[in-house]
């Protein structure tokens, strides 16, 4: 993929992939065009040159509503809640572009995160940080998403919420979606990742499996504080 | 004799400011619903809106002529409500003409709000001058059917008081289609798979075009929702005082404070808003001289005429609310956008 915004390429030639029921980890340093390389998959910015592949379907040419049809999930980094509405109406809204009944996934999502249960009828917004990234995460699952994309979901949640968020992102890894999370948690997020991405300048610099580039010297001194 | 006094003040008190006020405050929080819809889902302050009213209203008058000449009345209902529902299908159709034509263009370059809020006084000044130009500006009423509930002069006859109640039909009416407005469009925003869609628009674009919510359905929605109660707001307030095309540009200063002071993009807000306005303007510029007469003893009554503001003053009422409120507390009463 390459392409930016306006005349500069953030993006230079860097390929993401992800198998089903597998994690993808990008990290990077600030800059090196984690979220730009989701926003292009999304289809929120054009590439240049460069391709997106769903399922063996090229999905280049569509846009952002049209790839959510078909299958792509979106976990923004802020603003990824509507929290003027309740938990529920947060998934309800998920699902928008279903018609068929959607009480079953509403019910798998309490499963995954029993607290939203109890607080179906509170406005997203007065929830706690982890919370709402539950809701957030919540929310992207109703569409019953083939790749579900996390921007940084730990970012501004404390060190046992995001344990707790890493272990539910397994459990839903564990149901056959593929997943790809940008993240600057590079250590924590490598180590549940079953490929990982660190991009630099908007290339790949090293790729491999999370375990390999969590013990690659190179890898740890630049990224993972040594 | 002294609790016929007391009784006497409050029917006076009902009579002058009770009624009037719920009936004038229903007028204006269906309007300022309007004003709030557009601000929360299109964000922009839509001055248009005033003009709007007047020219569903004067749709609804017309419809109401061509009724009556072909014989068809509402009886002792005015005719105008079986006018309404026409009324409203070619307001919101001209809301939709507006749009495509106007603001999308705005939209598409996403302009700011100040923009757009430039461009809606663009807009009223061609509605206006369009009323005008079919209608003319003088005042008309057009209601038909039985005009009062309740006459004074049975009141006092009935009841042996001195003063009498009024209660004309209009002011029944007004309650009524508005009670009944507000809960349909209630309803809709809280139960509705569209009215849910719409809110989440309202209060996180971007999240709400991830979720796969079309934008253009839910602007073409408000926009029906938004003419149908403009054209509601203003056939109640013509039916119940009368329709001047320049009247419905002067209510834009009520209908914006009401519903800045709920708090704007805030429905329940609006309603609230409405009702603080309409009593304030006529609890602060009804002259209390009588009232005052039947409860106070006779050395106490007052000689003036007690009247805070005289009635002149009354669209000063709305804009000195609004910059209290604005002061102290800018977003509303209920939990508003802050603007």
């Amino acid at each position: 993929m390459t392409g930016g915004y306006g005349g500069v390429d953030i993006l230079n030639n860097c390929g993401i992939e992800v198998n089903q029921g597998e994690i993808s980890v990008v990290v990077g340093p600030n800059g090196a065009g984690k979220s730009t390389a989701m926003k292009a998959m999304l289809g929120m910015i054009t590439l240049k040159s460069g391709e997106v592949i769903l399922n063996g379907k090229d999905i280049s040419g569509l846009t952002p509503e049209d790839r959510v049809a078909q299958g792509i999930a979106f976990v923004p980094q802020t603003m990824n809640i509507f929290s003027e509405l309740t938990v529920e109406e947060n998934l309800e809204m998920g699902a928008f572009l279903r018609n068929d009944n959607i009480n079953k996934t509403i019910e798998d999502v309490y499963k995954l995160f029993p607290i939203l249960k109890d607080k179906k009828n509170q406005l997203a917004g007065e929830l706690s940080g982890g919370q709402r990234q539950q809701v957030a995460v919540g929310r992207a699952l109703m569409t019953k998403p083939s790749v579900l994309m996390l921007d940084e979901p730990t970012a501004g949640v404390s060190p046992i919420v995001m344990d707790e968020l890493f272990d539910r992102i397994i459990e839903i890894k564990n149901t056959g979606v593929a997943i790809i999370i940008v993240e600057q948690n590079a250590k924590q997020a490598l180590s549940i990742a079953d490929f990982g991405y660190v991009l630099v300048g908007g290339k790949n610099k090293f790729t491999g499996k999370g375990s390999e580039l969590l013990n690659n010297p190179e890898v740890r001194k630049a990224f993972l504080g040594g | 004799m002294e609790n016929f006094d007391i009784l006497n003040a409050l029917i006076l008190l009902a009579n002058f400011v009770i009624v009037p006020a719920i009936s004038y405050g229903s007028q204006l929080a269906i309007a300022a619903l309007g004003i709030t819809i557009v601000y929360a889902v299109l964000r922009f302050s839509n001055f248009a809106h005033g003009d709007l009213m007047s020219f569903g209203t004067m749709t609804a008058i017309l419809f109401t002529w061509l009724f009556q000449s072909l014989g068809i009345t509402g009886g002792v209902l005015p005719t105008a409500l079986i006018a309404l529902p026409f009324a409203i299908v070619v307001t919101a159709l001209l809301c939709l003409l507006i749009d495509k034509s106007v603001y999308r263009f705005y939209r598409k370059q996403k302009s700011h709000a100040v923009v757009f809020m430039i461009v809606s006084v663009g807009v009223m000044f061609i509605l206006n001058a369009t009323v005008r130009f079919i209608i003319g500006p003088n005042d008309r009423t057009f209601f038909d059917g039985e005009k009062f509930l309740i006459r004074a002069l049975d009141f006092k006859a009935s009841t042996g008081l001195e003063e009498g109640l009024t209660i004309k039909s209009t002011q029944l009416i007004t309650v009524i289609v508005a009670i009944i407005t507000m809960l349909l469009l209630f309803y809709f925003l809280q139960k509705t798979k569209m009215g849910k869609a719409m809110r989440a628009y309202s209060n996180n674009e971007d999240l709400a075009l991830l979720s796969g919510i079309n934008p253009d359905r839910v602007v073409m929605i408000t926009w029906i929702i938004v003419g149908a109660l403009a054209t509601i707001a203003g056939v109640l307030y013509g039916l119940d005082k009368s329709f001047k095309p320049f009247t419905y540009f002067q209510l834009l200063l009520p209908m914006f404070a009401a519903a800045i002071v709920g708090g704007i993009g805030n429905p329940i807000g609006a309603v609230v808003g409405g009702y603080i306005i309409a009593f304030s303007e006529i609890m602060l510029t009804y002259a209390y001289k009588k009232f005052f007469i039947y409860l106070l003893p006779e050395h106490l009554e007052p000689s003036g005429l007690t009247q805070f503001l005289s009635t002149d003053y009354k669209f000063a009422i709305s804009f000195i609310i609004l910059v209290i409120v604005l002061i102290i507390r800018p977003t509303g009463v209920f939990r508003g956008k802050t603007i």
